[in-house]
């Protein structure tokens, strides 16, 4: 007999909050069958088919990365950047002057412009997407200016940011609102126009008001797609913003790269890199786990 | 009230890209109060377009629709339909699901534990009390049926109406199901028009089958009462002679009168 072990506590009321996630089911003991890998076994099994890959992989980076560097002896070897890495982290945050500030500096005035850049491209962008994909007319309407302005190369909109703002700053956080609108846009868009027709019968034979049609069908059934186009958005600014900041100068990590070139500070450029690239794994990571926290 | 919901010579057309498609001509109904009413016949008959003119979900091309003496102008909760995809919101538990109904009908005139307790009493009809904080993506397919019975009923709606709920179930789930719901509609006296393909079902569940021509231009061409007592019981009608009576004029009808042609 073991129904004992199925038998769970029937919830007479659901909880005022539902459970984050359903309570594992109890795991079965059945007599006369062999017990399974113990835990030993099977976390050792886990890392070797998902643990292991990655860190082989970057080790082999590492192993081209060094004999590249043997090689070529402008280019610095992991050793070297390393040292230099932990020389530069050692002080992020110190300020000589305009253009000589700290890495930490350098991250937070880049991800402030993307920040500002991006979030003005969200407000304009979402509620845009929700009114083009709603209202046919108006997504017709809008249908050859998208598919006309999209495809530039975001940097091309910089000399008419200068035009209109007279200053650099605000003209590298109008190409980081142009360049990841876009994404807001037409994912929003799409996320509406794909609302499943039964979800909006449902409205209909409720007769919901305009209002709760919003809030509580048409927004949470275009959060997924929102979420999608919010990701792609960002992705697509933190690619920009370097180059945008190389064009403009100022503090950012594209002007660090630029100015160390021009030092022919090649590890301190591969630093960047790697920070370009590591800033932008987290947003993306961020994001990710933003999405699974709506994901139906 | 003899004629609680009635189809006047409605007819409906659909303007496609291949022109004016006749979906419906001179269809005539009365559905009496309290009864199980079955729509059947082949597919693309149009018997799932009855059932959304009856919603209020189509307008009819011509013709007029009347629910208590007043046309049916749109939709409204006291129709309440069940679809055949049972169209639960995701994003909802089961519970949020009909509460959102609960809530869109009685929220004027009750407090909130009035209609928590209407929700709960909907859910507990079904069968489902135990699953009500369940999202629909974590349930069976029966279940998700079944909550989608429940939110139609919630509403205490004037009329149900049923778009082929069973069609995409396994046999053995439509078969509880159809009792759950000869049980649940005895209880609530419910008007109740059901759109199946399923003969056996609708000799089972109703008290009058209509029977629809095939389409293009479909229209009723016949309306069997069946007279079987009731409460039925599914194991007792399958040595009932009145049982197979019935099934057979269906069948025939179907099978030797309106043929489909091979598509």
């Amino acid at each position: 007999m073991s129904t004992h072990a199925l038998s769970t506590p029937l919830a007479e009321d659901p909880p005022r909050r539902k459970p984050r996630r359903p309570a594992a089911p109890r795991l079965q003991t059945l007599d006369g069958l062999p017990p399974g890998p113990g835990r030993f076994n099977r976390s050792l099994h886990w890392l070797a088919f998902h643990g292991l890959p990655p860190l082989l992989g970057l080790a082999l980076f590492m192993l081209g990365w060094q004999l590249l560097s043997l090689h070529n002896t402008s280019l610095p070897g992991p050793a070297t950047t390393w040292a230099a890495a932990v020389e530069l982290f050692a002080d992020p945050f110190y300020d000589n002057g305009p253009n000589d500030q700290g890495i930490g500096w350098n991250i937070l005035h880049s991800l402030a412009r993307v920040g500002i850049g991006f979030g003005l491209a969200a407000l304009v962008g979402i509620p845009a997407g929700f009114i083009i994909g709603r209202f046919a007319f108006i997504g017709r309407m809008a249908a050859p200016i998208i598919s006309l302005l999209r495809p530039v190369s975001p940097l091309a909109w910089l000399p008419i940011g200068l035009l209109v703002f007279k200053a650099a700053g605000p003209a590298s956080i109008w190409v980081i609102f142009i360049s990841s609108i876009w994404p807001m846009v037409l994912n929003t868009a799409a996320g509406v126009a794909q609302v499943p027709q039964d979800y909006l019968n449902v409205a209909r034979v409720l007769k919901l008001p305009e209002a709760k049609v919003f809030t509580r069908i048409l927004f949470p059934a275009v959060l997924p797609h929102m979420i999608t186009g919010i990701r792609l958005a960002i992705g697509v600014a933190w690619l920009v913003i370097v180059a945008a900041e190389m064009l403009t100068g100022g503090v950012g990590l594209g002007f660090w790269v630029w100015d160390e070139w021009n030092n022919l500070n090649v590890a301190h450029i591969l630093i960047a890199i790697f920070v370009v690239g590591i800033v932008g794994l987290l947003l993306e990571q961020a994001l990710v786990l933003l999405a699974r926290r709506f994901e139906y | 009230m003899d004629k609680f919901v009635q189809l006047q010579d409605v007819g409906m057309a659909f303007d496609t890209r291949q022109g004016r498609f006749v979906a419906l001509r001179n269809v005539n109904l009365d559905i009496r109060e309290g009864e199980f009413l079955a729509l059947i016949g082949h597919s693309g008959c149009g018997k799932s377009t009855v059932l959304n003119l009856i919603a209020g979900l189509l307008r009819p091309s011509a013709g007029v629709l009347l629910c208590h003496n007043r046309e049916i102008a749109g939709p409204g909760p006291d129709r309440g339909v069940v679809f055949q995809n049972h169209s639960l919101l995701p994003w909802l538990s089961c519970y949020g699901n009909v509460y959102l109904a609960v809530e869109r009908v009685f929220g004027a005139k009750e407090n909130r534990s009035m209609l928590k307790q209407r929700t709960h009493d909907a859910l507990a009809m079904v069968g489902l009390s135990h699953a009500s904080h369940k999202r629909p993506h974590e349930i069976s397919g029966g279940m998700k049926q079944r909550v989608g019975i429940a939110r139609a009923l919630a509403m205490q709606p004037k009329v149900l109406l049923l778009d082929e709920p069973f069609g995409a179930l396994d046999a053995l789930t439509r078969a509880h199901l159809q009792d759950e719901l000869l049980r649940i509609v005895a209880q609530t006296r419910t008007t109740t028009v059901m759109v199946t393909h399923d003969v056996d079902e609708a000799v089972l569940l109703s008290d009058r089958i209509v029977m629809m021509t095939n389409g293009p231009a479909a229209t009723v061409g016949e309306i069997l009462a069946i007279g079987l007592p009731r409460p039925r019981e599914r194991l007792a009608l399958a040595s009932d002679p009145a049982y197979h009576a019935a099934r057979n004029v269906v069948m025939d009808f179907l099978y030797r009168r309106e043929i489909r042609q091979a598509a």
